[in-house]
């Protein structure tokens, strides 16, 4: 996947779970949690979402990985495959 | 009308789901009604058939009155045509559907969203239509897909009155509030209400119906779990309803708190406990499972405070004008907090019987649909103890305000790294500090601490939950 889309995907995952966050005025390094006020289920709904989109499923061990926007791009650039 | 929380005194009727001679079953969704917090779908409490509705719809009624007799009956269940239920809800009659099982919860969400259900395709067992279904449909109706055709609002049931003298147009309470804030002239509304009232759904239709056309950006429709957040085509209507709504509920909790504060004299228990252990066996009894499986760390600790209770059974039920009755289920409330603030407690009906993995799809469950303010009646009846978790971003620890009639709060803070004795050397691990807040009239200090003392062994053993 190419970070444009992975992009993409992202942002809209993340509407879709907090519409009133706009994601523009957050920094690419912000944790999510912190700057949309993601609750841990709202996290795990993330990472099932990210999971039925693009089919990667992130462990749990990997959750620090994607904690903030550029995280979440970067891993899935390095994990979906080229669709 | 049932109490569905300690802070509410009364309801209003929005809707009969079932008519006179209609047979009902237990947990079967009859009625919705509207609280200051939520409409709820209240469910039957036994098996019979419908005798007599005795509440009209858009009526407001204190708790306690009865809504309907139901004749509790093992005859063949029936739906004589021409009854109100009957002319509603032609599917209940037994007319020609290609789908096996609508519930009525989906069939109603269809009315509301003017979905048809004769076009959808069912993607639940057997081929039934899901919630889901009806959602994806009404979502792709708003950005003009063709999967799916909307149908005008139901044609007026048979049972008309004539209208109201004096031009005044025929309208719940409620409706009439809300068209107000709404500015809608409600003379505009048609109305699917007895008699052609026009309902609370009515006028948020129309109001949505007016609201212009979102941009076709939605590529696909999104998928059940983030439904309650994601911009619907009517979030215009939506967000001026809960601005209004999240006033009221603030309200409500404001209200009780502040009995709670008079009436209880409260006491507060502290104690740090290590999860090292814990979060351990969960991230092995996570490992390698889909994420639509995992367990979250609160899952576990509402699991330890549900059996912990069993060991103090004083915590665990309502003080009455006839002071204590313990309750042997732990009916656990956990508290919801919701997007843009106010909170709802959901109740997790027998707690002490679920396991880990139970109680954390039961979580998920009602977290979802008490942020889409979608609870059912027993979801939202009075739990026997609450628990408040102020999650992983949250303050260190939690002085709860008890919800009477409970005689207990529970709180969690955030778990977080700190310094730990064990043996006699220094270690780093992850803390959550456990709360008590508890009623004097009841319990004391030192019954308290024997619970906070159960909670953290069970954690401390989590493969026994």
């Amino acid at each position: 996947m190419n970070p444009t889309s992975a992009r993409e995907t992202v942002v809209r995952l993340i509407g879709e779970i907090a519409p009133e966050a706009d994601l523009t005025s957050v920094p690419g390094d912000a944790d999510l949690r912190d700057a949309v006020d993601l609750d841990s289920l709202d996290f795990l709904t993330l990472v099932e979402r990210l999971a039925e989109t693009t089919g990667v499923d992130v462990p749990e061990n990997d959750y620090d990985q994607v904690r903030s926007l550029d995280g979440l791009v970067q891993y899935l650039v390095q994990h979906a495959g080229s669709g | 009308m049932p109490s569905l929380g300690a802070d509410m005194t009364e309801g209003t009727l929005l809707e009969w789901l079932v008519g006179p001679g209609d047979p009902v079953h237990r947990g079967q969704i009859i009625a919705v009604i509207d609280t200051v917090k939520s409409a709820v779908d209240i469910e039957a409490f036994e098996d019979g058939e419908v005798e007599r509705l005795l509440v009209e719809p858009g009526t407001t009624v204190s708790v306690g009155t009865a809504l309907a007799v139901v004749r509790a009956d093992r005859a063949a269940p029936t739906a004589p045509a021409g009854t109100p239920g009957a002319a509603r809800e032609p599917a209940a009659a037994g007319s020609p559907t290609t789908h096996p099982a609508v519930s009525p919860v989906v069939r109603h969400l269809a009315h509301d969203l003017h979905v048809d259900l004769d076009h959808l395709t069912g993607t639940g067992p057997g081929g039934g239509l899901t919630r889901h279904d009806v959602e994806t449909a009404a979502a792709a109706t708003a950005v003009g897909h063709p999967a799916a055709e909307s149908t005008p609002p139901r044609t007026p049931p048979t049972r008309l009155r004539p209208a109201a003298s004096g031009g005044r147009v025929q309208a719940s309470p409620l409706a009439r509030v809300r068209a107000e804030q709404l500015g809608v002239p409600l003379a505009t509304v048609p109305g699917t209400g007895p008699g052609a009232a026009v309902t609370v759904g009515d006028v948020e239709s129309a109001v949505a119906r007016a609201a212009p056309a979102p941009p076709p950006a939605v590529e696909k429709p999104p998928a059940a779990l983030a439904g309650p957040r994601r911009p619907a085509p009517a979030a215009r209507t939506a967000e001026v309803r809960t601005d209004a709504r999240r006033e009221a509920m603030q309200a409500a909790t404001g209200a009780l708190m502040a009995r709670s504060k008079r009436e209880i004299p409260h006491y507060y228990l502290e104690r740090s406990i290590d999860l090292a252990g814990a979060l351990a066996w969960l991230s092995r009894h996570n490992e390698g499972r889909a994420s639509t499986d995992r367990v979250l760390p609160a899952a576990v600790l509402l699991t330890a405070t549900a059996r912990s209770l069993l060991t103090v059974p004083e915590l665990n039920g309502f003080y009455g004008d006839d002071g204590f009755t313990a309750r042997a289920e732990v009916d656990l409330g956990v508290a919801v907090s919701l997007r843009g603030g106010g909170l709802v407690v959901a109740n997790l009906c027998g707690a002490q019987a679920m396991s880990v993995d139970e109680l954390m799809s039961r979580l998920k469950d009602v977290a979802v649909r008490a942020r889409a303010g979608r609870l059912t009646s027993s979801e939202m009846s009075v739990p026997t103890v609450t628990v408040t978790n102020l999650g992983d971003q949250g303050a260190d620890l939690v002085q709860g305000v008890i919800y009477p009639p409970q005689v207990a709060l529970v709180g969690f803070g955030r778990v977080q790294e700190r310094p730990w004795a064990v043996d006699g050397m220094l270690t780093v691990r992850p803390v959550v500090v456990a709360t008590l807040a508890g009623d004097h009239r009841v319990t004391d200090g030192h019954r308290g601490s024997r619970f906070l003392t159960a909670l953290d062994a069970a954690l401390q053993t989590p493969e026994e939950l």
